[in-house]
């Protein structure tokens, strides 16, 4: 699986930051397969267009993935805005996602 | 990844770990690219095992490796083995590759993950460094944050696979406390590996005591049981015993035990690469008489092994000095080798390594022991007992000659046999003990036995002076064993009994010279009457032959006479043969033999 790239939405929109994250999967693995579907999910509806996500395959880019000092797949890294965090797993607990992600509270529904 | 290779036997094959001990109860180490499974409680030395396998493979079989820690972050390993003297920043630069696995405090959990990214960049590293060996330090840690049994059966599995076709030989490591918090995956590990090795640590009466138990080894023979493990200098050091069968040349030569007396004793020395034992109370001179052994050891220049429990070397040395003997030189020129534990600090199966590794480092040709008992102080007397027995195995093993101590309580040398237990095994057996008699307090000292050897059964004192110790006969009189001032006295009373008998020797070949003197005189004075009677005899006899001719003479004369013929010469021969003839008719009966004389 190649590199995606999403990029962020039309300049002016009214989102202060721009969120970006990559994501770390394992080809077709089950949870891999998941994390995608379950991120998408959660940036299309509490980020809407201000993310930046890069997804990487370790599978094809073990190296890189070593640089970035990931083992564990599926994992979210967030960038930036600072402070960075982690999340290993499917990311199926979408508020513990959030959560990581620093998104405040009230974006939450 | 598909199971295209797994129709494919292959024939089990065994790579050394290079860990004492180990490869030998393994029979040949670990299973070649195959999986290994270390299980054991903490502190057991689960990732020293794995760490030091993958030093020496890079050290010594020149095969890079890779080890992924779940546990401890590579600073911390770094740290930990720096004791063992590996170079592990070294060996980091080239051969190993150490993966820090650790997933940061921070990091939060959403939902269930898998291990195969990790094994997808385990390969691409693998490639990159030509590796042959991996190890899982602390898998358990990795597994736990699965939080599902089910999960950590799947990724175990994906880990299986990757294994059988990764041509890695692989080391996996797991936490596992003591029988009762097995994990839950803990048979799927099993069953995944093909061998599996339990290490433990447990108290036996204070002292820590360390095992290693491998509980199966798939397609090979092993050593069942549990084995000691210590660490040493170099890592884990495993106490395996030697092999069942005991092979040790009988060598002819003797050894001076040092003591000239004691040699003659034992007829002529100990046999070369034979245990002699020495047992006694305190104060026995026990250490004198292995220091005496020692010492002579080193002036034949033989590198000799002194190993001394709960007493240092150099006071060692400074009580034998006072008794004559004198080791300071041979330890400087590093002849003589000193080893001192303490009991207290260690357990025996520790001791018994270290001493182990110094036969090889110093590669003694005798050896002392002193005392082995001090072993019993710590522990368990069971493993002090084992850890004696071994000991004394390694030592011929080594064919070193070795004199060792072992205190007994009272007079009775059989309380050993109850003790230690190495009267048994040992080659020679003496025995030291005390004579209290006439206010003094004398030791004695006796050959309980010695194999191949024909030894005095005498006792004998031994007298310590600052010239050094010796042995003296004592005297039995009366079934008694007399020593010190005793024995002086005797030796006195002995001695003035020895010039009486002198004085009687010389009074009475005096006389007898005398007698001699007297019967040689009185044959010289017959011999003379003998010779005379003979010239007498012999005399005789020939006036016996001049008579038979005459008598012959007057025969004929008579019958001249009657016949009337030659009368006139008659006359003066009848004047004589009248004479003989009165003598001859008296020894006429005897006449014939007479005249052959």
């Amino acid at each position: 699986m190649a590199r995606k790239r999403t990029k962020a939405g039309p300049a002016g929109a009214p989102v202060t930051t721009v969120v970006v994250m990559r994501l770390y999967i394992a080809g077709t693995a089950p949870n891999s397969v998941k994390a995608i579907a379950n991120l998408h999910a959660i940036c299309g509806r509490y980020l809407k267009d201000g993310y930046k996500l890069e997804i990487i395959d370790v599978c094809e880019h073990p190296r890189r993935a070593l640089a970035d000092g990931v083992l564990v797949t599926p994992s979210l890294a967030k960038v930036s805005p600072a402070p960075t965090s982690n999340v290993i797993g499917n990311l199926s607990d979408t508020g513990s996602v959030l959560a990581a992600l620093g998104l405040p509270a009230g974006a939450i529904e | 990844m598909t199971a295209k290779k797994s129709a494919n036997p292959r024939l089990l094959s065994k790579v050394a770990t290079g860990i004492h001990g180990f490869d030998e109860i393994s029979r040949g180490g670990l299973p070649l690219n195959r999986t290994s499974l270390v299980v054991g409680g903490p502190g057991t030395g689960k990732t020293v095992f794995a760490l030091q396998t993958l030093v020496n493979a890079a050290r010594q079989g020149r095969q890079p490796g890779i080890f992924v820690a779940f546990e401890e972050g590579t600073r911390a390993i770094f740290a930990n083995a720096a004791t063992f003297g590996w170079n592990l920043p070294a060996l980091a630069k080239s051969a190993l590759f150490f993966l820090d696995a650790r997933l940061s405090p921070t990091v939060v959990q959403s939902g269930e993950f898998e291990l195969s990214g990790m094994l997808a960049i385990l390969e691409a590293k693998k490639r990159e460094l030509g590796a042959a060996w991996i190890v899982f330090d602390g898998i358990d840690v990795l597994l736990a944050l699965l939080q599902n049994p089910v999960a950590e059966i799947r990724e175990i599995h994906c880990l299986r696979d990757w294994l059988a076709h990764a041509d890695l030989t692989a080391i996996i490591t797991a936490k596992m406390e003591g029988d009762t918090a097995s994990p839950a995956n803990y048979g799927f590990m099993q069953f995944m590996a093909d061998c599996v090795i339990r290490l433990e640590r447990r108290l036996e009466q204070g002292i820590a005591l360390r095992r290693l138990e491998i509980t199966k080894y798939r397609g090979s023979d092993f050593s069942p049981g549990e084995f000691p493990l210590s660490f040493g200098p170099q890592g884990i050091e495993v106490a395996a015993p030697g092999s069942a069968v005991t092979s040790q040349r009988a060598s002819l030569e003797r050894v001076s035990s040092g003591f000239g007396g004691l040699d003659s004793m034992l007829g002529g020395g100990v046999f070369r690469g034979t245990t002699t034992l020495i047992t006694g109370a305190p104060g026995t001179s026990k250490t004198t008489l292995v220091g005496k052994f020692a010492e002579s050891a080193c002036r034949r220049g033989e590198r000799t092994l002194f190993v001394s429990f709960d007493e240092g070397g150099e006071r060692i040395r400074r009580n034998l000095t006072s008794v004559g003997i004198h080791l300071d030189g041979y330890a400087k020129s590093g002849l003589l080798r000193m080893y001192s534990g303490r009991t207290d600090a260690i357990n025996p199966e520790e001791h018994l390594i270290r001493i182990a590794a110094l036969l090889l480092e110093h590669q003694p040709r005798c050896m002392v022991i002193d005392p082995l008992s001090a072993l019993a102080k710590s522990g368990a007397i069971s493993s002090a007992r084992a850890v004696g027995n071994r000991l004394i195995y390694q030592v011929r093993d080594h064919h070193i000659t070795a004199f060792i101590t072992s205190l007994v309580e009272g007079d009775d040398p059989q309380a050993e046999a109850t003790q230690m237990q190495i009267s048994t095994i040992a080659d020679t057996w003496i025995h030291l003990s005390y004579l209290v008699r006439g206010g003094e307090r004398n030791r004695a000292l006796t050959i309980v036995k010695s194999r191949g050897t024909r030894h005095s059964n005498q006792v004998r004192e031994l007298v310590l002076s600052a010239a050094g110790p010796a042995l003296t006969e004592v005297y039995s009189s009366g079934g008694e064993v007399l020593m010190g001032t005793l024995r002086w006295e005797k030796e006195a009373e002995e001695r003035a009994r020895s010039l009486e008998r002198q004085a009687d020797f010389t009074q009475k070949r005096r006389e007898l010279r005398f007698a001699e003197a007297d019967i040689a005189a009185r044959i010289a004075a017959l011999q003379v009457d003998l010779d005379r009677a003979r010239g007498e005899l012999a005399r005789y006899s020939s006036d016996d032959d001049a008579q038979r001719a005459s008598s012959s003479e007057r025969k004929s004369e008579a019958l001249k006479m009657r016949g009337s013929d030659g009368a006139a010469a008659a006359v003066p021969s009848k004047r004589r043969g009248a004479r003989v003839s009165a003598k001859s008719r008296k020894h006429n009966g005897d006449q014939a033999p007479r005249r052959g004389s």
